[in-house]
């Protein structure tokens, strides 16, 4: 049984075709790493996944009524948007709302949810701050938790760690890694390499709105690949510490 | 939520009822209005009080509520603080109604003539809106649309104004955009209540989708809320309670704009919990009003709509200056 299964996804915006028939099946325990250039298509192709996005083409979670949806899969756009100062609890509580029924109270498994969320983002300290005042990163952070209180089998991020400081980058990696560990499945935009290559155990190379490669990262992010795609060299090695990656240069 | 605050809301609107009933121009007794307004028979103290004072105090209830909810519910889906339920052209299009009621001299007809034109006004606006905004679209043509509605609604009532061959007809609809709260029957009360009725219920369980809806329109619809469902409901329910009020008071501007503002923070900025928190709050604003059009200025005949707007803005700047400082 596969978490997540794409055939022939087509998007067509305004006469362009954005995405040209997508197709692969994630499964559970995977921790799928989507990266691609700038307008690859990376943020369409999630959308669509989630049904959010009209397209041609078979997605098995678009296809579900939207009720089912939320409980199969949580969503992080590239958006990051919080309007109102509530508490940053209160955010992550937010996720549990596919699982509460219009006037239910949280009960002692939501909140278990939440805090569980709360202390794998490490934002426990600063539950009670309204979300509006923290930095840019550690909103990230709160969205993150709130995605992860879905409790879904499947949480797609459209660029989770973008803006996060070093350490929350690796945490937030290792948090999506121990999470495909435990059967869930991720799929997860990315634009820094080096992470996607050491943390995801698959990649999913998007160019141009077709999938350019798909694969494990080493076997991916090979020398032409990059080249073509992104126009770059990079040194990559294996070492004792795993798969070592940094992007060099930009080939013009 | 502090707490403490729906109590002391709903204590302060038992008590700005209690007094909207008592205090007027015709200087009656508490014992009197009381005995007055229990009495069935047709004394001239029953009568001021069931037919003059009890339908202008619940009108104001009603009509506070409505705003104050509609407002709040309106800025919860656009997640903007300056958003009001006037937004949407209801309003404007509900006076246009009205206002051509007036000038075709079909209110001085039939006496309910006025406000089943604003009632037809505020249903031409909210189809003509969903035409333009369309089923799927975003919040931003929901705007844009609202504005069209309300920009044409205001020209067309400037034109019939314009053209008005008779200046008492004028006056009268100058007078009438103000917004009175003054003369109503228990007919107007028996008008509005079921409009007001539905919008209440449509717009008081959009909680939930509002709550989600702080996070955005795509996280909101992958958290399980049908977001063009709830479009649907916040615009047929503000059509529903603005339509109504303005129908049988007039354009009362400011309540549903400031009231939620104010309360925000003391709902922890839930938009869930600042529905009912504004629908109290509107209400003690549109009972405090219209009492102070009575006593400020007796014999002048005060309107409410002007009040509102002359407290209305100055708490606004209040509170502007209020987040410049925290800004800085």
């Amino acid at each position: 049984m596969n978490a997540l299964s794409l055939s022939g996804l087509s998007v067509t915006l305004q006469r362009r075709t954005v995405l040209r028939d997508v197709s692969f099946d994630i499964k559970p325990g995977e921790f799928v790493g989507l990266i691609g250039a700038n307008g690859a298509g990376k943020t369409t192709l999630m959308r669509a996944i989630l049904g959010l996005q009209a397209h041609q083409g078979h997605s098995s979670l678009a296809q579900l009524p939207q009720n089912a949806r939320a409980g199969q899969a949580a969503w992080m756009p590239q958006m990051r948007e919080i309007a109102w100062p509530i508490t940053v609890e209160s955010v992550v509580m937010l996720g549990r709302t596919p699982h509460l029924s219009a006037l239910q109270k949280p009960s002692a498994d939501d909140t278990e949810h939440v805090e569980a969320a709360l202390a794998r983002m490490e934002l426990t300290a600063m539950r009670h701050r309204p979300a509006t005042q923290l930095s840019g990163g550690e909103q990230a952070r709160v969205l993150i938790a709130r995605a992860l209180a879905q409790d879904t089998p499947l949480l797609l991020a459209d660029e989770p760690i973008a803006g996060l400081d070093p350490a929350h980058q690796i945490a937030t990696m290792q948090t999506f890694a121990e999470l495909a560990h435990q059967g869930k499945s991720l799929l997860v935009s990315l634009h820094d390499l080096g992470l996607a290559a050491r943390h995801c155990s698959r990649l999913i190379l998007l160019d141009n709105g077709s999938v350019a490669a798909d694969g494990r990262p080493e076997d991916v992010l090979s020398a032409e690949r990059l080249a073509a795609v992104f126009g770059i060299t990079a040194w990559c090695e294996h070492t004792e510490q795993g798969l070592v990656y940094q992007p060099l240069d930009v080939i013009r | 939520m502090k707490r403490g605050l729906l109590p002391g809301l709903g204590l302060a609107i038992v008590l700005l009822f209690a007094a909207s009933l008592l205090i007027g121009p015709a200087q009656l007794s508490i014992a009197d209005s009381l005995s007055g307004l229990m009495a069935g028979d047709d004394s001239p103290v029953a009568l001021v009080m069931r037919e003059i004072r009890l339908p202008r105090a619940l009108l104001a209830l009603l009509i506070g509520a409505s705003l104050g909810l509609a407002g709040a519910a309106m800025q919860g889906y656009l997640r903007n603080p300056l958003a009001e339920p006037g937004l949407i052209g209801v309003s404007a299009s509900a006076a246009l109604g009205a206002v051509i009621a007036i000038q075709s001299g079909f209110a001085a007809a039939f006496v309910l003539g006025l406000p089943l034109a604003a009632l037809a006004g505020a249903l031409a606006a909210v189809l003509l809106v969903m035409a333009l905004a369309g089923p799927g679209g975003t919040s931003l043509t929901l705007i844009l649309a609202g504005i069209a509605v309300s920009a044409l609604a205001s020209a067309l009532t400037s034109l019939v104004l314009n053209l008005s061959p008779n200046p008492f007809a004028a006056s009268e609809i100058v007078f009438w955009m103000m917004g009175s709260l003054e003369d109503r029957s228990m007919i107007h009360v028996w008008i509005a209540l079921p409009f007001m009725a539905l919008g209440l219920l449509l717009l008081g369980t959009l909680g939930r989708g509002l709550d989600a809806l702080t996070l955005g329109e795509d996280a909101a619809q992958a958290m399980g809320i049908q977001v063009s469902r709830l479009r649907l409901q916040l615009v047929f329910g503000t059509a529903c309670v603005v339509g109504a009020g303005t129908a049988v008071a007039g354009a009362i501007g400011f309540v549903g704009l400031v009231v939620p503002h104010i309360l925000r923070p003391f709902v922890g900025a839930h938009p869930s919990r600042l529905l009912w928190a504004s629908a109290l709050g509107g209400a003690v604003m549109v009972l405090t009003a219209d009492i102070a059009t009575r006593v400020i200025l007796p014999d002048r005949d005060l309107k409410l709509g002007v009040l509102t707007a002359l407290v209305g803005a100055p708490l606004f700047l209040h509170l502007i200056l209020k987040l410049r400082k925290e800004r800085l």
